[in-house]
């Protein structure tokens, strides 16, 4: 077989990946491969998109500033993370989150994933929802606002409470 | 179990046994896994990451086979012990930087590793030598079982196990397999590997992990997706890659082989040579040279010095390994003389000219 570029005899066969078509076979010469595999890439990498960048490209669409703003405000009654602080960190504050904000999450998820619904493990103890669970941060954090505000009675009644939830729980 | 003990170890990942192991090093499962009733690390104040540490240390010792693992208290470590754990690969940089009560266990062979208050409350790693992703999901599967008997996860059922960042939610998994690609990178192929990877999904990092630079040819390849598929499904995305890029590998070495013999052995022999002779040599340049000794030791150009003494030097040159192993703390100066000490110590093999290179 002839080189492809040149007359020599095509002593090299390159499979090469070309994104867009698949798989493309060359028959070189040794010159040609050579010079074939050491012109630079034309093409710069594509950057994986991050989650602050999908974040902001998918909050633009069909916001106003104003609603943008108001969503910005809305807190989680649970762990008291904002909207505002989620989009600054890409970081959630507790897991109800994706319940309370399921549906500025939801296209988010999508976008990242392509899905928005588990189908891989389940915990093997039942498969019920853990949302219960996310009251006890709630609660804990009432008890330290109340020990903050030095009201020990309410902080004293919390705090049995969620010792009732946790001993309950580990049984 | 102190860190003084692992100094004289070395982790099984890198024994250079397994599967395909000359091209592929390891391969890695991570589980990203919270407690449903506490905030994600961010929201935690110092006593819910005290107690999410202790409660983990408690029903660790209290599960048969969990106690047995080393339980080491990493807030209280220094950073040299610090930075020494992440070069082990044994936990991340950023459970290393970060503050507050955390932790890791880990097993005798080095192969689990479990951190406690990292960016998710616990992440479970697993890590096995070659390309042997399903042993290292099935062992890491029943370790997630385990704890789970003792901890409640938060877990919901549309979206699968919660996590701090909403790019881990579902399976809160991500599958690694860490190549070894020197002579992709020399024909410069390896742009292109990399773009086809990420068209199906997956992702291409260096060797410690998100942001780090590709240090000595190490790639990690992973899913970028943790959602809508099973674990079964993630694992076989990365693992139906891997044996193309390793057959592109294997290609590009017989190129180099057959068209370019003498620049092949004159590189392989300069590196082996710089490692066995260098005064001083700073550990970028110890990766890159030993990337060039382990692909000649794989093509048969070296025949007196094996993969897995290799493996170990990429991590034991590295700096706080060296500062463990001297016993003292070492400026960049004084660390670049104990490397090239090191290295003459674990690859002294000139005997009478004789070098144990292919006689060409």
């Amino acid at each position: 077989m002839k080189c492809q570029r040149c007359e020599k005899p095509a002593t090299f066969h390159i499979t090469d990946l070309t994104g867009d078509e698949g798989v493309l076979a060359l028959h070189l010469c040794p010159e040609c491969a050579r010079e074939y595999l050491e012109q630079p890439d034309q093409q710069a990498p594509t950057p994986t998109p991050t989650l602050s960048g999908l974040l902001s490209q998918q909050l633009k669409l069909g916001q106003t500033a104003e609603e943008l703003a108001a969503l910005d405000q809305r807190e989680c009654p649970i762990c008291g993370v904002t909207f505002f602080e989620f989009r600054q960190s890409g970081r959630l504050g507790c897991p109800h989150d994706y319940v309370y904000f399921a549906n500025e999450l939801e296209p988010l998820i999508a976008s990242i994933h392509g899905k928005v619904e588990h189908v891989g493990k389940h915990p093997k103890r039942g498969v019920q929802d853990t949302e219960l669970q996310t009251e006890l941060i709630r609660m804990r954090r009432e008890m330290k606002d109340a020990v903050n505000n030095e009201d020990y009675e309410l902080a004293s009644q919390l705090r049995d409470k969620i010792r009732k939830i946790e001993q309950d729980g580990h049984q | 179990m102190s860190i003084e003990h692992l100094t004289n170890t070395c982790g099984e990942w890198l024994r250079g046994s397994g599967p395909d192991s000359d091209i592929v090093m390891s391969s890695r499962i991570r589980l990203a896994r919270n407690f449903a009733d506490f905030p994600f690390i961010q929201r935690c104040t110092d006593i819910d990451r005290a107690n999410i540490e202790s409660t983990v240390r408690e029903r660790i010792q209290g599960n048969e086979h969990l106690k047995k693992l080393n339980y080491i208290n990493v807030a209280s470590l220094e950073t040299l012990d610090r930075q020494f754990l992440v070069e082990r690969q044994l936990i991340s940089r950023e459970h290393a930087d970060g503050d507050g009560a955390r932790a890791v266990a880990i097993d005798e062979q080095e192969s689990l590793s479990l951190m406690v208050n990292e960016e998710d409350h616990l992440r479970i790693q697993l890590m096995r030598s070659g390309f042997d992703v399903d042993a290292a999901w099935q062992l890491i599967n029943t370790v997630d079982d385990e704890v789970e008997e003792h901890i409640t996860y938060a877990f919901n059922s549309q979206l699968g196990y919660l996590t701090a960042c909403p790019t881990n939610v579902g399976t809160g998994m991500r599958v690694s397999v860490l190549m070894h690609l020197p002579a992709l990178v020399d024909t410069r192929q390896i742009e292109k590997v990399f773009r086809a990877l990420q068209k199906i999904n997956l992702a291409v990092r260096g060797l410690y992990g998100e942001g780090s630079q590709a240090m000595g040819d190490f790639y990690q390849i992973s899913n970028q997706i943790t959602l809508g598929k099973s674990e079964e499904e993630l694992i076989k995305q990365v693992c139906d890659a891997v044996p193309a890029v390793i057959s592109y590998e294997r290609k590009a070495r017989e190129f180099l082989i057959n068209e370019s013999h003498h620049d092949l052995f004159d590189q392989v022999s300069r590196a082996y040579g710089t490692l066995q002779t260098a005064q001083k040599i700073s550990s970028e340049e110890t990766m890159h040279l030993l990337s060039k000794v382990r692909m000649g030791i794989n093509l048969g150009l070296i025949g007196d010095v094996e993969i897995p003494t290799i493996n170990k030097l990429l991590i034991h040159t590295q700096p706080a390994h060296l500062q463990k192993m001297v016993g003292s703390k070492l400026d960049t100066a004084h660390r670049n003389r104990e490397r090239a000490n090191y290295l003459h110590t674990h690859l002294k093999t000139i005997k009478n000219g004789e070098n144990g290179l292919e006689k060409n």
